[in-house]
């Protein structure tokens, strides 16, 4: 599986900015480059779940992406690949114990996803398209960034389906934070017969697909809109040809 | 007087999108009068509900795709959208079930694929499965009883529009569906037995029977008139009997064969949902593999599902095959040699 970095310009030459705009939105995993979806929509059927998933995953998509770019010219392009995934395999791993440790019952509901985000392509997809060819310090930035930008899109679709499907937000936050968040659920239409499209998978995609609608109408106005600005301004000396044929 | 003064096509069909989609919700009423006399005011009421709001969805959809709004409402066919659902959804469901159905039916299956004609799936049939599968309590609970299986009279108009839209309660008498009836007794029961229970003492095809040929005469109407054509119906009634002539001989273990075709949604399935013409398959062969298809699937989760009925999903199903079965199914053009189906080799170059 090799995935190119889907960015216009060659990865080499962003600013960290850039990195940042990418990550979070221009090349967000979850809304353009349509990475990692079966975790995405498997699990974000409450926001503990998406939250528990969307951490582990940035987690690991920091370190793996700091430890590619660290060995990058240290290993040979032809065993490139299964060094990657060693190194996602002992990130995940190490992701999985600790949820083991400290939220466990959390770990039991996302059972087999934790350890399937080895397989996850945005991760894979990050150390053969950036961290491989960058700075440890890029690299460090645009892991933070695409996980920061996966684990936002998880959470949105986690309200949503959460409100949606049960009428509930933030239930069974305890399961992660502690005793002290059982009582943060906040039952926001009371004596809701469940709306059971939305908690299953079918209703996941429809949300993501109304999200996914959602970044394109916000991109073509802002396009728009610096169209109109350069239409705006006025023609300084334009030369216009008026006769004869264009070959 | 010259004599060639237009191009052809000299001779036009008067149909048009509405009148047909008129001709079809004609069609249909008999049914729905069927349907309402049996059991109850219920289904009049959720067709009204379900063809307002069908009509205020697809109004406010047309409106955000910028499209114009009253000339394709014009076109009817979101009223007969309401009016298919209307037929459909159990009489005793609440408001707001036709309301989520009717919406999603225009807003998600019809206009995100980019309307009239360019849906993959029947709107109403993919609707229904939503509602039965999000809201599986009323959509198994809310099927009325005829009076002459409970013996209470059926609820008057009052009663039943109150209890529609959830003012107050009406406790009505509600039974499982016949089929789902049949299959679920007939594990323990023999067919004799079964004949002597409440629910068939009026005989088993009570009232749903006159449905169904209240349907089958507005079929017949249909394809009278041409708007729809046989291969679809009759492929599945073919792919239904196939199965159940063979596999449902013995009445005591399994739902007799005129069940099949006469106390469930086949009928109705086989004229109005298998004809759709934009998710069905678009040839006289490929629509005949398309009912036979739908007739085989119903057989399978009638008999092997737990849903009350299998029109639906079958109909969903085939639903995504029917451009495969288009691509295969292409019909020779006058003329031209037979259409190469499959993949094509690229042509050599000289």
């Amino acid at each position: 599986m090799s995935i190119e970095s889907h960015s216009p310009a060659p990865a080499v030459q962003n600013p960290t900015q850039d990195i940042i705009k990418d990550g979070l939105w221009r090349n967000n995993p979850a809304l353009v480059q349509l990475l990692g979806l079966c975790p995405l929509l498997a699990v974000s059927g409450t926001v503990v779940n998406a939250l528990g998933l969307g951490i582990a995953t940035l987690l690991v998509l920091i370190g793996s992406n700091v430890a590619v770019s660290l060995i990058r010219n240290h290993v040979q392009d032809t065993v490139r690949l299964p060094a990657f995934v060693m190194i996602i395999a002992s990130f995940t791993t190490t992701a999985e114990l600790i949820m083991q440790a400290y939220a466990f019952e959390l770990y039991q509901i996302l059972g087999i996803f934790i350890p399937l985000i080895v397989t996850n392509c945005i991760i894979l997809g990050r150390a053969e398209g950036f961290a491989r060819k960058n700075t440890v310090w890029r690299s460090l930035v645009d892991g933070t960034m695409m996980g920061i930008g996966f684990m936002g899109i998880l959470l949105l679709l986690g309200i949503i389906r959460e409100v949606i499907g049960q009428g509930t937000l933030f239930a069974g936050m305890e399961l992660m934070f502690g005793p002290a968040a059982v009582n943060w659920k906040w039952v926001i239409i009371p004596d809701y017969s469940q709306f059971l499209f939305a908690v299953l998978p079918p209703g996941a995609f429809v949300a993501l697909g109304l999200l996914i609608a959602g970044k394109n109408v916000i991109d073509d106005r802002q396009k728009q809109r610096v169209q109109k600005a350069v239409d705006d301004q006025p023609a300084l000396s334009r030369r216009v040809r008026v006769t004869g044929h264009i070959h | 007087m010259s004599l060639m003064q237009r191009s052809s096509p000299h001779v036009m069909g008067r149909n048009t999108t509405s009148r047909i989609m008129l001709w079809v919700i004609v069609a249909a009423l008999p049914g729905l009068l069927a349907l309402s006399y049996f059991y109850g005011w219920g289904y009049l009421i959720n067709t009204v509900i379900c063809v307002v709001s069908a009509v205020l969805a697809e109004a406010a959809i047309l409106m955000l795709r910028k499209r114009p709004v009253l000339k394709t409402l014009k076109d009817a066919s979101a009223v007969l959208t309401g009016v298919l659902l209307g037929v459909t959804l159990p009489p005793f469901a609440p408001w707001w079930i036709m309301v989520i159905a009717s919406g999603f039916a225009m807003v998600f299956v019809k206009h995100l694929y980019g309307g009239l004609g360019q849906n993959l799936f029947n709107p109403a049939m993919a609707a229904f499965a939503l509602v039965l599968i999000s809201f599986p309590l009323p959509m198994t609970t809310s099927w009325s009883t005829p009076e002459a299986i409970s013996g209470e009279p059926l609820p008057s108009f009052s009663q039943q529009l109150s209890h529609n839209l959830e003012w107050q309660a009406y406790d009505g008498i509600t039974m499982a569906t016949p089929l789902d009836h049949y299959k679920t007794k007939i594990k323990r029961l023999t067919a004799d037995e079964l004949a002597q229970t409440p629910e068939y003492v009026a005989g088993p095809f009570y009232g749903i029977l006159w449905v169904n040929l209240a349907f089958l005469l507005g079929g017949l109407l249909l394809l009278f008139l041409k708007i729809i054509s046989w291969h679809g119906p009759v492929g599945l009634f073919t792919g239904l009997l196939v199965l159940a002539l063979p596999f449902s001989a013995d009445a005591d273990s399994a739902m007799p064969v005129l069940m099949h075709l006469f106390a469930g949604a086949t009928v109705f399935g086989a004229f109005f949902i298998v004809t759709d013409p934009a998710s069905s398959a678009t040839s006289n062969r490929g629509k005949f593999i398309f009912g036979f298809g739908v007739g085989i699937l119903t057989y399978c989760i009638r008999t092997w599902g737990n849903f009350p009925d299998a029109i639906a999903f079958a109909v969903l199903l085939m639903n995504i095959s029917a451009p495969f079965i288009d691509h295969y199914t292409r019909p020779r053009t006058y003329g031209k040699p037979k259409p190469v189906s499959g993949y094509k080799l690229p042509e050599e170059s000289p």
